[in-house]
């Protein structure tokens, strides 16, 4: 079923979110970059910490207090978490950034760099699920 | 103050990764499924996300400095590259054969499911690997 409203509501806090990061601390709100500098101890490092408490909790609170149940887990078997895992992370590492700090901060500053990471990692996106699906038939 | 901004600011990123369906991986390889049955809902997270930052951006970075910080902390690279471009078609492959990118992933670490848990530990080794490579 096509439901636009939950990801447009979904989207837009994002942005809030994003902008309230900017505004605030001066910061992109990338989660490869704040997840890096946590895990690598950079100065000046709790409020990093604590966006990652958040990004935990926030969902938390969201399936409890409006009673959504947890989505699906993946059918994909543990080797394709691992690999997943690896090409993400060694990625927005090599790339500098993801689908929040390349998609959502990038764009909105107008970084042509971030527009053509966002249109890179969403065509190679597009292409794995294709050959996964309609080429080897799995998942 | 400023760790209390970065905990409020997670807990939205993390609301609205939630409510827009982006920590459901079956959902996210719907939308990359353009070519299949595609689900198209997700285009309008990071259309959401972007009318959000563009608009607003623009107004922020009028200022001299932010709130609670002595200066702007914006990324200096302009060179459209090799590692950019590679890096981001990784990432992507990534993205598609798992359906997380890494702030869902993080965020589904207290859905409590196991693939979650190694997906994420993996990711932090594929970060460790890229920037032992960079460096050298």
């Amino acid at each position: 079923m096509f439901t636009y409203t939950t990801p447009l509501v979904g989207g837009l806090l994002i942005g809030v979110s994003a902008v309230m990061l900017l505004w605030c601390l001066g910061r992109i709100a990338g989660i490869a970059g704040i997840v890096w500098g946590a895990v690598s101890a950079q100065p000046d490092n709790a409020w990093r910490w604590l966006f990652i408490v958040g990004l935990l909790l926030g969902p938390f609170a969201y399936h409890t207090l409006a009673a959504v149940p947890y989505p699906a887990p993946s059918t994909a078997p543990w080797w394709q978490a691992v690999a997943g895992g690896l090409l993400v992370g060694f990625g927005v590492k090599l790339g500098s950034g993801c689908t929040s700090g390349h998609g959502v901060c990038g764009i909105g500053r107008l970084s042509l760099r971030s527009l053509l990471a966002t249109l890179t990692f969403m065509a190679t996106g597009i292409a794995t699920v294709y050959v996964i699906r309609h080429v080897l038939g799995v998942l | 103050m400023k760790a209390f901004v970065g905990l409020l600011c997670g807990i939205l990123f993390g609301v609205g990764l939630a409510v827009s369906g982006m920590t459901d991986t079956a959902k996210v390889q719907g939308f990359l499924d353009l070519f299949g049955a595609w689900v198209p809902d997700l285009a309008f997270v990071m259309g959401g996300a972007v009318c959000v930052t563009l608009v607003a951006f623009r107004f922020v970075l009028k200022s001299k400095k932010p709130l609670l910080a002595p200066r702007f902390s914006l990324p200096t690279k302009t060179a459209i590259d090799g590692r950019l471009l590679s890096g981001a078609a990784i990432f992507g492959i990534g993205w598609g054969a798992y359906g997380y990118c890494p702030g869902p992933a993080i965020s589904a670490l207290g859905y409590l499911q196991t693939n979650t848990g190694i997906f994420v530990v993996a990711m932090l080794v594929g970060m460790a690997l890229a920037n032992r490579i960079t460096r050298a």
